[in-house]
């Protein structure tokens, strides 16, 4: 692997490279769909958020007492005959590695698949030291014939065709070989056979290492980890100590998640458990000579961190890039360091520095889909946010990110200014509601949507002519308008109004609220998302209302979720009250007022529904929205992609607009296929990104705001 | 959950990953039916032809058959001119056409196989076959792997064990996803269930 430092434009150059690739792109797209599939079902007989929840709490255990059960592991080791090694750093584990060759005089070297080997770059310190080191898992040894690193957790060469394999294996046995995969696969066997009988030694990495016995499992698809394990004399386990268990029973427990997880395999072919040293017939005494390296390379310091220790809980399924929609566009290579999706772009700051993090970090829709199915319960798009944001703290803040948290601050100059860019607008818009042409800071890659104008009067200048107070309400509401409503999409909160109206519900708009924050989050501004969440409590606080309502699913989830969280050492009670009231359209509709105000068109439209990443996975709401699309009476269609990412993710789509643009694409094609004409969301981000699209593509598809298609 | 209703899991979910299984009368039955697979069987190809002695006849290990049973499986090769391996399967790298395996333990929730492969000859009659004939008690089948974990926690906990779970036959989807068996270990996996003593 080369180190080198790549510069942000060389990063998105390699970004597009990857979005030409057709063949990556397909291979790609038709896993993302497998996958969702076979999770399901390999998940079919079981309650999935309640095994998750044991898997993340035997891990996060594990992880608190790491000290003890590597100290319980150790001693059990040295009692059965096993030598243990402890290396701080990746150095020094290279380093024991290569000191283990060479005293047992081991020139060839045949290996399983290892991220941990991966990690520290095991390969190429061993061969420098001139031993032949050589991989077997099939995947693992296409890329290192290629030079490469893997491109996926556990399908390392998931991003080359059958050709690509063809050719390459016609290189290594100077032989042309079709490219017929059951072929390809003997070529491997044949090949490796040999390698596996004339090591010296083999080196395997563990999934699990239990404690109480001094157990290693392993477990693998090929039995490739048995064969290494098995014929040569010596054997070197390398392994984080992250992977320690306290017994067989918790390494079950996650044996249980972690295939399904992966692949939808209900367990790999085979789990190994080796208590060793175990016999092997050419050695003295008729005993291998075993070794486990241990390898800490920061994760000891990690377990102390009180943000950070959950990054220990995670098991190495490769889940988190599975569902990830960026994943999905450019593959592993270019979503990953060594370590591959949404857990890479955390470990890539501890494990590889800085250097390596600092662009990959920020390509993040924050969508939330790998939170949705990571094994180890980990909060993976905050910890994203959190690396992003110490980066930018050690680094320095780029301009842009800390202007925006300096307007952010102060709302009057934040309003003042999007005021002021409504009428300096006027000369791209030509007096349409859309900008015809982008304005100079956005550059032509950003072309690919059409996007709205600001309005010339905020909904906080329309309010207060559309609404009379009530008596008798049926309940009291303050509206929580969120930036792109207020300034952009006034008419969204125009139409709640009526049914808010229609409903007998007071309605309280607080001037001093301010843009929920998000955005700031978003850029990595951690200390502007934590100002304006405390404006936003003070704002509200004097309301005494019964709900906080929003028609941003994005607000509220992150006033619901962030925000408790950002000001925990300045406001925790105010902020605990404020976020308990939050409560997004369609769920107070449905819970609070009824449905029953809504009448039904006389008009219905084949209609889709996207629902913002931040509705179904930030507030675990699926049903709310579809319960007032029945009601509003139009014909709803379900679509394969309702649940993922539109591509918009706020400063996301800025800043990786080709990226951004093939998810958005993915979707509205989706939409397409499925003949709706009308598609429905509870976001006005959404709104923007999926009409923008629709319209610069002269798609047939009518993008709404959930409040936009009710009568009352 | 009945007895029944475990095997039947058992054989489900075993044959959801191509794993053959053969309802068999007893041992005698299973060792007849396990000789006629090997003699329809394609003769192994041997990866390694410089390093191997071929005899021309296919050749079958059954390391950890009790003598009573491992005799009759001898009257049986012989009988059918395959030769029969106890000790020494390293010897064969580039490969034997059949590893026959009395097995500890059947786990119905996965359809998968426990082994106690502590001695090196089990390990490699398992790995470097190019058919595992795998023999289980039906009374051994448990339910879930998690339930029987004190039973595995005592296999384990043994100094030198090596204990294997086996389900179906070796595999890979590395290129394209595409599913291939037999990328190191076995080609096919057949299962005999017989009834205990």
């Amino acid at each position: 692997m080369i180190e080198k430092k790549e510069s942000l434009k060389e990063y998105k150059d390699r970004l597009d490279t990857a979005l030409e690739n057709d063949f990556l792109r397909t291979a790609m797209d038709n896993f993302a769909v497998a996958y969702r599939t076979s999770r399901r079902n390999a998940f079919s007989e079981m309650d999935v958020d309640a095994v998750i929840r044991d898997v993340a709490a035997v891990k996060a255990d594990a992880v608190k007492n790491n000290e003890h059960l590597l100290d319980q592991f150790s001693k059990k080791a040295v009692e059965n005959g096993i030598q243990v090694h402890m290396a701080e750093t990746a150095k020094d584990a290279n380093r024991i590695i290569a000191q283990i060759a060479e005293q047992t005089h081991s020139k060839k070297i045949v290996k399983s698949k290892s991220m941990t080997a991966e990690e520290i770059h095991l390969n190429q310190w061993l061969e420098n030291e001139g031993i032949e080191v050589t991989e077997t898992d099939l995947g693992e040894w296409i890329v290192q014939l290629r030079k490469e690193g893997p491109s996926h957790m556990v399908m390392p060469a998931i991003h080359l065709s059958r050709y690509q394999v063809a050719d390459l294996f016609t290189d290594v046995t100077k032989v042309a070989q079709d490219a017929e995969i059951e072929k390809l696969v003997k070529v491997a066997r044949r090949q490796l056979r040999k390698k596996y009988i004339e090591a010296d030694m083999g080196i395997t990495g563990a999934n699990y290492v239990i404690a109480q016995t001094g157990t290693l499992g392993i477990a693998t698809n090929e039995g490739n980890a048995r064969l290494v394990s098995t014929l040569p004399r010596v054997h070197v386990a390398l392994v984080g100590i992250d992977k320690l268990l306290p017994t067989i029973k918790e390494a079950l427990t996650i044996n249980r998640i972690l295939p399904r997880n992966a692949t939808g395999q209900a367990i790999t072919s085979y789990v190994t458990w080796i208590t060793g040293p175990s016999e092997c017939k050419t050695a003295p005494e008729q005993k291998r000579e075993m070794h486990i390296v241990f390898l800490d390379n920061g994760r000891k310091k990690m377990a102390q961190d009180p943000v950070f220790a959950q990054v220990l809980q995670c098991v190495r399924c490769g889940a988190c890039a599975n569902v990830c929609p960026v994943y999905r566009m450019v593959g592993g290579h270019q979503l990953g360091h060594i370590y591959i999706g949404a857990i890479g772009l955390i470990t890539t700051y501890f494990f590889h520095g800085r250097q390596n993090a600092k662009h990959l970090v920020q390509n993040c829709t924050n969508c939330g889909a790998c939170k949705a199915v990571c094994a180890g319960g980990i909060d993976l798009p905050k910890l994203i946010k959190e690396i992003h944001a110490k980066i930018q703290d050690e680094e320095g803040h780029p301009l842009k990110s800390l202007l925006l948290g300096k307007v952010l601050k102060n709302r009057k100059l934040f309003h003042t200014l999007l005021k002021t860019a409504s009428i300096a607008q006027k000369p791209v818009t030509a007096g349409t509601p859309y900008l015809r042409h982008l304005p100079m800071i956005f550059s032509k890659e950003h072309n690919f949507r059409i996007l709205p104008a600001i309005t010339q009067k905020p909904f906080r200048d329309r309010f207060k002519t559309l609404y009379t107070p009530v008596k008798k309400p049926s309940c009291k509401i303050a509206l929580f308008s969120g930036c792109v409503q207020d300034f952009v999409y006034p008419e969204q909160l125009e139409a709640a109004m009526k049914l808010f109206k229609q409903a007998n519900v007071s309605v309280e708009f607080p001037f001093d609220q301010s843009c929920c924050g998000l955005p700031a989050l978003m850029m990595g501004e951690k200390d502007a998302a934590k100002d304006v969440g405390l404006q936003n409590i003070k704002a509200f606080k004097k309301q005494g209302v019964d709900y906080i309502v929003t028609l941003c699913a994005s607000c509220a989830s992150h006033l619901k979720n962030h925000v408790p969280d950002l000001v925990k050492n300045y406001a925790p009670e105010d902020a605990a009250e404020f976020s308990e009231k939050v409560m997004v359209f369609s769920q107070f509709i449905r819970r609070i007022i009824g449905i029953d105000h809504i009448k039904p068109t006389t008009f219905p439209r084949k209609t889709a529904f996207h629902s913002p990443c931040h509705l179904c996975r930030g507030l675990g709401i699926a049903n709310d929205p579809k319960k007032v699309i029945a009601q509003s009476g139009h014909d709803y269609i379900k679509t394969d992609e309702e649940e993922t990412c539109c591509g918009f993710g706020g400063s996301f789509s800025a800043n990786f607009p080709s990226v951004s643009k093939e998810i958005l694409n993915k979707k509205l094609m989706d939409v397409e296929n499925s003949g709706a004409d009308l598609l429905v969301t509870e976001c006005p981000g959404c709104v923007m990104q999926l009409r923008g699209g629709a319209l610069k593509k002269n798609q047939k598809i009518d993008v709404r705001h959930i409040s936009e298609i009710i009568q009352s | 959950m009945s007895e029944k209703k475990i095997i039947s899991e058992f054989v489900e979910k075993a044959s959801m990953v191509s794993a053959i299984v053969h309802g068999v009368t007893g041992m005698e039955d299973a060792l007849e039916k396990t000789i006629q697979i090997c003699r329809e069987k394609l003769p192994c190809e041997n990866l390694m032809p410089a390093d191997s002695n071929s005899s021309g006849k296919k050749n079958l290990a059954a390391p950890n058959m009790d003598e009573f049973h491992y005799g009759k499986l001898q009257m049986l090769c012989e009988k059918h001119g395959i030769t029969l391996i106890k000790e020494g399967v390293r010897n064969f790298p580039g490969g034997i056409d059949m590893g026959v395996t009395m097995m500890d333990y059947g786990i119905a929730e996965t359809g998968t196989l426990v082994l106690n492969s502590d001695s090196e000859e089990t390990r490699l009659a398992t790995m470097l076959c190019e058919t595992h004939v795998a023999i289980v008690d039906k009374a051994h089948i448990r339910k879930t792997a998690l339930e029987m974990s004190d039973e595995l926690n005592e296999m384990t906990v043994k100094p030198s064990s090596y204990t294997a779970f086996i389900t179906g036959a070796s595999r890979t989807a590395d290129i394209e996803r595409v599913l291939a068996l037999g990328v190191h270990g076995p080609l096919e996996l057949h299962i005999m269930l017989i009834e205990g003593d």
